[in-house]
Formats: structure tokens, sequence, C-alpha cells
């Protein structure tokens, strides 16, 4: 077995064959090797290129920026997704913006890392899933990890084939499952859509033998894997069949269409979406997907809803955090209301 | 010994540039608002003399003067400011963004810091001797990115010199009212060498420059040069709040070409300046004409 954390550390390796890349972030050093362990081993196999910093976020992400100005491939660790509102600057008025405000004449290839989420009762400022604020910035690709194919593979592509900047966000709870395998996935059928010159999949899974879908549902990161649960359940335990279409790219939306085509195909046979993140509910990723599916199918949406953790700061305590952030329950409950 | 006649040559060409951006402002040609450089060209032309070709200069919205200094081509920057296809950037930048071989320009105060100090680690990481210089005003001191900066700057040992060209005003705000204690101090305090001037004259400039990025390019670790100067002319188009004859003190002690102006003959300097006046108005004149870009790229 190998775990997301394995995959996404395997992938910073696999990246550092290139001597330009370089990763800059606070206690990324061996032995530590970064909060969460994904950049394990790199500090010893390459000292020369494995700078640990001062607790300085904003300056951070403008060091890589003008790193990756000057040729080189700098990631960047943010220890926690929290954090990601100290480098908001550097990413929306610098690095989001060379490429296109010099006349095309620069890019930016940095990838700046970091972990999102809830359930481990890391409290208001360690639990946040805040790419939402970053996914209407032009001229920033934001990808989501999830265990359906490597994502130390996407990481890779990222890191080395990606000439513009990429927010890559990692869960928290993903790292520690397992990057799912063909026998993992026996009971499901994967299409993948990948647009021409792009490398972040969309994958739509739907179970084998399983009648139309009555529902799409669409989820990315750790919340596909709980959507995937739901799909499970949904079917065996409520006849209630299901295709869960899971986007790796959440920004830009529209490039190359992978996510409209998917959920396009799925919704003309169910009619009926739901769209679930773990980040807030207001003005959300999923209230976007809505928007556009509706834009797309003209009078073919039947219903539509969306689940999101509430408009509120995620509590430490237990129960409190596990009643603001979406869970398979409310995925069954939902959907069962829809069809 | 400094080219006296070549920085008189820089200076007066910004000079013109920047007088004739004000003067044509009121006539609709150019986009948004312009921060003129009026009063300080000797900083960029005395800092920028000592350039090697691979070196970077990093620039803020006050850029006008460091392009020109820098070598950038006249029309193709009223071209930016007028929105032309011509335009430095192709008019996507306007007057604060440009970008142009190893020159770059950012509007928001203080986030080039971090920047700069990376692509001096870049170009030391890759083996390259070149050195950046970063262009920052006395207002982004106010920036914590800019301390941050200062702090990784002198870890990792990048190779660049930071130049405060304190004004003493940011926008409308004086100095007293915005910056606690000692600007030379805020380097020192990171362990970075820091050489202070209050000048005008772009001898002493060009000379201290000069011996400033000699030091970096032997020992190479940041440095720091404070110049402080005056600006005559407003913050943006038409927004000075100072009292006229504050500013007729500042205009009269403070100018850069006055001060120049007695090391070169009569002559010499009466045609350099005739020259000067034709290549601004045949460079605003090729801009005008210019065509504007058609669609977003």
């Amino acid at each position: 077995m190998t775990s997301v954390l394995q995959a996404l550390n395997r992938g910073l390796h696999a990246a550092f064959q290139d001597s330009r890349v370089y990763l800059l972030g606070e206690d990324v050093l061996d032995p530590y090797g970064g909060a969460f362990k994904v950049s394990q081993g790199l500090s010893t196999a390459y000292p020369e290129r494995v700078w640990t910093s001062p607790v300085s976020e904003a300056g951070l992400a403008g060091v890589a920026a003008g790193m990756a100005l000057r040729g080189l491939r700098p990631v960047v660790e943010i220890m926690f997704g929290d954090f990601s509102t100290l480098i908001a600057d550097q990413m929306i008025n610098s690095i989001s913006k060379f490429g296109s405000m010099y006349g095309g004449a620069v890019q930016v290839p940095l990838v700046v890392r970091t972990p999102m989420g809830g359930r481990r009762g890391y409290g208001p400022t360690h639990s946040q899933t805040l790419e939402k604020l970053f996914l209407g910035v032009p001229g920033l690709r934001t990808l989501a990890a999830n265990a359906l194919s490597d994502p130390g593979e996407l990481l890779r592509q990222a890191i080395l084939e990606d000439d513009g900047p990429v927010f890559f966000i990692e869960n928290k709870l993903l790292y520690l499952q397992p990057v799912l395998t063909a026998e993992d996935l026996q009971d499901f059928e994967m299409e993948l859509h990948t647009p021409p010159g792009a490398y972040a999949t969309t994958h739509t899974l739907r179970l084998k033998g399983a009648p139309a879908p009555a529902l799409t549902l669409t989820a990315y990161g750790y919340m596909a894997e709980l959507a995937r649960q739901a799909q499970l359940r949904l079917a065996f335990e409520h006849e209630v069949f299901c295709e869960l279409v899971v986007p790796t790219q959440l920004a830009p939306l529209a490039a190359g269409g992978a996510l409209d085509a998917a959920l396009a195909a799925s919704l003309s046979k169910s009619g009926r979406l739901l769209a679930i993140e773990e980040g807030s509910y207001t003005l959300g990723w999923g209230a976007e997907v809505l928007a556009r599916a509706a834009q797309a199918l003209p009078g073919r949406l039947k219903t539509a809803a969306r689940l999101a953790a509430a408009d509120a700061p995620i509590p430490a305590s237990r129960p409190l955090e596990e009643a603001a952030l979406p869970d398979v329950e409310d995925i069954l409950a939902t959907a069962q209301k829809m069809v | 010994m400094p080219d006296q006649v070549g920085l008189y040559r820089q200076m007066y060409r910004i000079r013109r540039f920047e007088e004739t951006v004000l003067d044509a402002f009121p006539k609709g040609l150019f986009y948004g608002t312009t921060h003129t450089y009026i009063g300080q060209e000797a900083n960029a032309a005395g800092v920028l003399a000592h350039l090697g070709a691979q070196d970077i200069v990093f620039s803020n919205h006050r850029c006008h003067g460091h392009f020109i200094a820098y070598g950038g081509d006249l029309r193709a920057l009223f071209a930016e400011l007028m929105g032309k296809a011509t335009g430095v950037c192709g008019g996507l930048g306007g007057s604060q963004h440009l970008h142009w071989r190893n020159f770059y320009s950012n509007g928001v105060l203080g986030s080039t810091a971090p920047i700069a100090v990376g692509t001096a680690l870049a170009e030391k990481a890759k083996g390259n001797p070149a050195v950046a210089i970063l262009f920052l005003g006395d207002g982004a001191l106010g920036e914590g990115t800019v301390y941050e900066s200062l702090n990784m700057a002198s870890l990792w040992g990048a190779p660049i010199l930071f130049v405060v060209e304190n004004n003493h005003i940011a926008q409308t705000t004086p100095i007293e009212l915005a910056l606690a204690g000692d600007i030379a101090a805020r380097f020192s305090a990171f362990g970075i060498p820091c050489q202070r001037l209050d000048s005008s004259d772009a001898l002493e400039i060009h000379t201290l420059a000069g011996a400033e990025l000699a030091a970096l390019r032997a020992a190479p670790g940041p440095r720091a040069l404070v110049l402080d100067t005056q600006r005559f002319g407003p913050h943006s188009k038409g927004d000075d709040t100072r009292d006229e004859a504050t500013m007729a003190e500042i205009r009269t002690r403070r100018d850069p070409l006055a001060l120049l102006a007695p090391a070169l003959a009569d002559a010499e300097r009466a045609a350099l300046e005739a020259e000067v006046e034709a290549e601004v108005a045949a460079a605003f004149g090729q801009a005008e004409a210019d065509p504007f870009p058609e669609a977003l790229p």
C-alpha cells in the first residue's frame, strides 16, 4: 500500500531529479522533514536545494517568485493551509499576474503546496479549507490531490511540466489514505477526462452494473473519498445510484472543460447535482459548479444542491467540529432528499 | 572618474520624459495615473551607471526614472503609459508594471523586496555573478514583508543592494508621521552593511554606489544604500499638499540637474539638452501615433 503522503513524497523526490527544483519551507529539514513529513528525505538527498526558512510565509512566497522568474522551479511548503492568507498578496498581485502583465514575456513556474482541512481538532486557525479564496484569481492554477490516481505524479507534473504558478492543495486526512488501486476500485467503473495538453484529470466513478444514475455527486480532495463511501452506501443500503465526478483541477474551472464535460455527461443522465466541499458554504466552489451546470444545461437540471462546512470558524471540540463539517451521513441525507 | 556628461544626459532624459508626461496628462493621452521621478534623477543615474549586463533591477511604482537609466526605450515607455501595443509590456502593465530584459517593477509597495531577493538567490544558485538592485521608497518601510526579506537576504547571503530612496514623504504623509526609528538601523539590525548619503549630487551618489556595488561583487551578500532625496512633483498627477515655499526651497537647493550643470561646458550642455529635447519629442510623437492593442492576449 502507498499512502497519499508517501506518493507525494515520492513525487517530490522524482521532481528533484531536475536540478532547477528547490524546496522552501518552515521546518523542512531532516530528520523532521516538514510538519506532515511530506518533505522527508529531501534535505538529506539534496541539501543545497532544500532551504529551511524563518516563519515568513509572505516573504517566502516572494522569494520563490523571484527564483521562478529567473528560471528555477521552486516548491514552497506552507505548513498549514490557514497560513495561505499570508501569501495572498504575492499570489494575487505578483505571482499570478507577472505572466500577463509583463506582456507575456515571463513565466513563474512555482508550486505552493499546503495541507488544508479539519477533523483533527486543531481549532479555528489550523483546520480551515481556504482554497476558495484563491479560486477566482486569474493566472493561478489550483489543484487538489485525491486518492483516485497517483497524487505524487500530479505533483511532479505541476512542478516540472507546468510553466505557470500552481496552488497545490493537500488534505490532512487524505495523507494517510491509501492511493487506490484497481483492486480497491473493483466495484467501480472509472472514466478519466484529461483535456488535450492538460495533466490534471477529472474522474467519473460509477458502480459496475448499476442502472442509470439518479444523481450526480461532485467533490474533490478528501471530500471525494467521503463521497465515494456515500456513493457505495446509497447504492447498497438505499438503492440510490449515483455517479461521482472528481476534479483534480479546481481553477481555472473552464480550462479544457474537463469538469464541465464530465458533469454534462453525467447530468444528461441524472439531471440532479449535489456539489460537496469542506470549505465554508457561502460563495464556495460548489456555488460556481452549480451555476455553470445550470448555464450549460438550460431546463435540464431538475434539482441541485450544495453541501459544505458551516459558515463559522471550525471549533476545536470534536462533536462541534463534526457538526461544522460535512460527512458521509450528511451526504446520505441530502442525496436521499434529492431523488 | 564618473562620466559627468553621461550622468547629465541620463538625468536630463528622465527629467524631460517626466515633464512631458505631466504636461500631456490633461490631454487625456495617458491611462491611470503617473508617479514622477522629478528631483530624484541623480539616484537612478548614479546607481545604475554601474550596472552589469546580467544584473537585475527591481523597481516600484515610481519606476520611469529607473527604467530610463537602465537603458529602457523612451518611445516604448510613453507607449506603455498610453496603453499602446508598442509599449514596454504591450500596454498591459501601464506606468507601474514594467518588465524589459532584467528590469522589473510592480505597484505594491514592499512586495518587490522578497521577489528581488529571490532573483538574487536564483542567480547565485545558478553560479551567475549577477547582482540584484532593489529600489524602495521610505513609504515601503512600513510593510512587514520588507523585514522578512531583509532577514532572509542576510541569512541566505543574497547578492542584492537595497537602495532606499528616502524622499521624506509617502504620498502626502511626511516621514515623521510614518516612520519610527532610524532607517539605516533597520538594515544593521539584520547584519546588512548600510551606507547613507544625503545628497542630490549625481557625482557623490555615483561614487558611493560604485563602491557599494564593487564591495557587493567582491563579497556577495546583501548591502544597503540609503539615499536621502527630495521629489519635486506630486505623488501622482496633482496631489501635492506641501506648501509652495517649501517646494521652492527644495527645488532651489536639491535640483540634481542644476548641481551637475557647472561640470559641463555651456555649449556642450546646450547641445546635449537640444539633442535630448528632440529625442523625447520624437519618442512621444511616435508613441502617440502607435496603435492600440486589438484584444486581450
